[in-house]
């Protein structure tokens, strides 16, 4: 067993409101740069919809991630052999125009054209070349459009649906959308990393923040296309690429990353994870039905005394430890089996997970007549005769497409592989958990029900308290258990990244010992 | 100035100045300012015609250059195999073609660098300065191998006999004054290339990522050793990093 240590984190996706302000503080900080203009190391995408930069979960299209070789797995579009082979011309690098070409308007024209008989205007011009541009494209112009022709139907997560699951899914009165905000995932088994072919890209042991050295990269822009998130970018301007650094000057500070410090649904949580990364390999290389499953395993108890010792022994500090027992992410994740990853199937190990959004699932809210149903529905459906009520017994709940607003296919295929059964799981904790509390505060929930949902679920009263006050009520320190660095330990919050703004947006790191792999 | 000022100027002032200069300056850069060496790829803002200049240029430009550095080496191994002629014209005719080759690519790249006004953003003199030389020194390569054969015997035989002796500090030069001019032209814009290396985007051929082949995939750094760090026995500062 060897234990490592592991900041991750989980994003409450009931909770998101789609406001931006997370890409808004990130880009404050770290891109408002030339060349940087295009990057969203946070972003924001509606779903259904083809997101940032389009369709970027189609790996027929952009390569990323792994794929199974034989025993083990290989990159799908970088390596070794394959990107070394590429290196004078990536075949599978997206296009600026993926993304969006960045833009501003001329401003100045506003106040210094000459007097005339219309109005002077701003035009847009690129921010690349200077030039008048027309807009194609810009950063979440797919915002709020689940159900348009351009972005929801060209939806890659579509792919496995029925045409009639996928029609059902957008006609006008059921449509639904939620939000999917995207940060780097500090990946156990990273894309980025093993396609660098200069090697600028590494974990961090300390912490498992995933960093590109900006004085090693070279600009071979492997690590764009191995990453099957599309979240390491590439600087045209000043020729290196770029990716989220989770606030590491924050985060040894002991402060929340800026994106999740700013979350205006506070639907962001981190913490810590302890791992085994002797398990890493054998996970990643697991059949696509098992991936996710073999990741929640790696996934240690910091409770145990066996791993508190052997954690100790790979010279994890005891605030570390500590910080792990009180982790919201190890609640969220493997406590109440709450959270999912991100596209388990692309085989990098994501550590950043989602609770599944329960509200685009759920039965429509349509006024409707239930007593040809109240047959088919269990003891408990028929306590709520209101024909206007979700239908929210769990074992009808998901019963047939008709009853959902979105395939629970849908989801299983953003968070489980396809496998429908894992969402299925949460999204009816998430449920019992609702009501639970809706009893306990209007108490127009029959007790029976109540218990039912709950024993369905495998929870207890209290474990539903606890989701219920972490969800809703946890206090910033609550949803933040950051351990400092060690002040004997912290190397790179030495570097003063301020300094550096405006050019290369972060401090050089150099000359780091290197140890162990 | 006379002919023979000129002469040692260029043939063995020059060739000195630019591997001095070189040296330096590519160690300077390397060290100091890192964050400088990359290929400045531009694929992101324009792939299709890239495709049609990168990929023939690289691949042209890496055989004649490692074309000529062998033949420099290895002066005696490139007599014995020219001296079957099939031999001999099965090495020129390659090496015409990938000359060729790269001419057909440093084209296209030149073209597409004047013409897409974002690749055109990102230009900067030194890019053109260097596009300019290495137009120059394929052109004239191409002609050399036409007009003055067998190129691949008398650089063996009589410019390689030269390079060596710059690089043993005793230069013997009259061979190569009694060069033509064109061949001339050609060796002294080698130089150039050489001495321009630390000032443009070329440094990026030295840090070539071999070492990517016998790495493991993933990597991980820890800023301290972490079996030592919480052992009460070892004094942890010993292995102080660096940067701090
Ligand atoms: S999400 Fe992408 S960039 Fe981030 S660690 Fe994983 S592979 Fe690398
Ligand atoms: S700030 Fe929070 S609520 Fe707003 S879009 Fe970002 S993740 Fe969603």
């Amino acid at each position: 067993m060897d234990v490592r240590s592991q900041i991750s984190m989980v994003f409450h996706l009931d909770k998101c409101i789609g406001c931006h302000t997370c890409s808004i503080a990130c880009k404050n900080i770290w891109t408002d740069r030339k060349g940087a203009e295009y990057m969203w190391w946070n972003n924001v995408e509606t779903k259904p919809g083809t997101g940032y930069p389009g369709k970027w979960e189609n790996q027929e299209i952009y390569k990323g991630g792994w794929v199974k070789k034989g025993d083990g797995i290989e990159l799908k579009g970088a390596g070794k052999a394959k990107g070394l082979s590429n290196i004078f011309h990536n075949p599978h690098l997206p296009s600026i125009d993926d993304y969006y070409e960045p833009f501003t308007y001329k401003y100045l024209d506003l106040v210094e054209s000459p007097a005339g008989d219309d109005q002077p205007t701003a035009r847009p011009i690129s921010m690349i070349t200077g030039e008048p541009m027309d807009i194609k494209m810009g950063p979440n112009w797919d915002d709020d459009l689940s159900g348009s022709p351009d972005y929801a139907r060209n939806d890659p997560n579509l792919e496995k649906l029925t045409p009639a699951e996928r029609e059902a899914m957008f006609q006008l009165e059921r449509m639904a959308f939620f939000y999917l905000p995207r940060i780097c995932n500090h990946c156990l088994n990273p894309g980025c990393v093993a396609s660098c072919p200069s090697g600028a890209i590494y974990k961090r042991g300390e912490d498992g923040i995933v960093l590109i050295d900006q004085s090693v990269c070279r600009g071979w822009r492997m690590c764009v296309t191995a990453c099957p998130y599309k979240k390491t970018y590439y600087n045209w301007s000043t020729g290196k690429s770029e990716k989220c650094i989770l606030c590491y000057p924050r985060i040894e500070a002991g402060h929340a990353p800026a994106c999740m410090h700013s979350c205006v649904g506070r639907i962001r949580y981190l913490g810590v994870l302890l791992y085994d990364a002797d398990q890493i390999q054998s996970a990643a290389s697991a059949d696509d039905a098992d991936v996710m499953h073999r990741q929640m395993g790696m996934i240690l108890d910091p409770r145990d005394p066996a791993v508190i010792a052997a954690a100790k022994a790979n010279g994890v500090a005891d605030s570390t430890i500590d910080a792990a027992q009180r982790s919201p992410v190890y609640q969220f994740v493997k406590e109440w089996k709450l959270a999912l990853p991100l596209h388990p199937e692309f085989r990098t190990l994501p550590m950043l997970f989602y609770v599944p959004p329960l509200l685009p699932v759920m039965a429509s809210v349509k006024e409707v007549d239930n007593s040809a149903q109240a047959e088919k529905m269990n003891a408990t459906a028929k306590y709520w005769p209101d024909s206007w009520l979700y239908d929210t017994t769990t074992k009808a709940m998901f019963g047939t497409i008709d009853d959902a607003r979105f395939p629970l296919q849908y989801m299983a295929n953003l968070f489980s592989a396809g496998d429908t059964k894992e969402v299925a799981d949460r999204l009816k904790k998430l449920m019992a958990v609702r009501l639970h509390r809706r009893q306990v505060t209007v108490g127009d929930v029959k007790p029976e029900t109540v218990a039912e949902a709950l024993a369905d679920t495998g929870l207890t009263p209290q474990t539903a308290d606890d989701i219920y006050y972490l969800t809703s009520l946890a206090r910033f320190d609550d949803r933040f258990v950051i351990p400092a660095a060690h002040r004997e330990q912290a190397i790179e919050m030495m570097e003063f990244t301020g300094d550096v703004k405006g050019n290369t947006g972060f401090g050089f790191k150099s000359g780091t010992a290197q140890r162990g792999a | 100035m006379n002919a023979n000022a000129l002469n040692l100027f260029l043939f063995v002032g020059l060739p000195y100045v630019a591997l001095i200069v070189c040296v330096v300056g590519v160690l300077y850069r390397y060290r100091q300012r890192g964050f400088t060496v990359t290929s400045l790829s531009s694929q992101m803002l324009e792939r299709k015609s890239l495709f049609w200049g990168s990929v023939p240029f690289h691949i042209g430009i890496v055989v004649v250059f490692f074309g000529h550095l062998l033949t420099f080496l290895f002066p005696r191994a490139t007599l014995a195999w020219n001296s079957a002629p099939v031999r001999l014209i099965i090495l020129e005719v390659t090496a015409f073609t990938f000359g060729l080759t790269v001419l057909v690519g440093l084209g296209a790249l030149m073209y597409r660098r004047f013409t897409n006004s974002r690749i055109r953003a990102v230009t900067t003199r030194m890019d053109i300065v260097l596009e300019i030389l290495l137009l120059t020194q394929i052109v004239f390569g191409l002609w050399i191998a036409l007009g003055y054969r067998w190129g691949s015997s008398w650089f063996a035989a009589d410019l390689s006999p030269y390079l060596w002796s710059l690089l043993t500090l005793s230069p013997e030069t009259g061979a190569v004054f009694a060069l033509p001019w064109v061949i001339k032209i050609h060796i002294v814009g080698a130089f150039l290339v050489v001495l321009i290396i630390p000032f443009t985007r070329l440094a990026h051929f030295l840090v070539a990522p071999l070492h990517y082949i016998p790495r493991p995939y993933q990597q991980v750094v820890w800023n301290w050793d972490r079996r030592a760090i919480r052992d009460p026995e070892t004094e942890w500062s010993r292995a102080r990093p660096r940067n701090n």
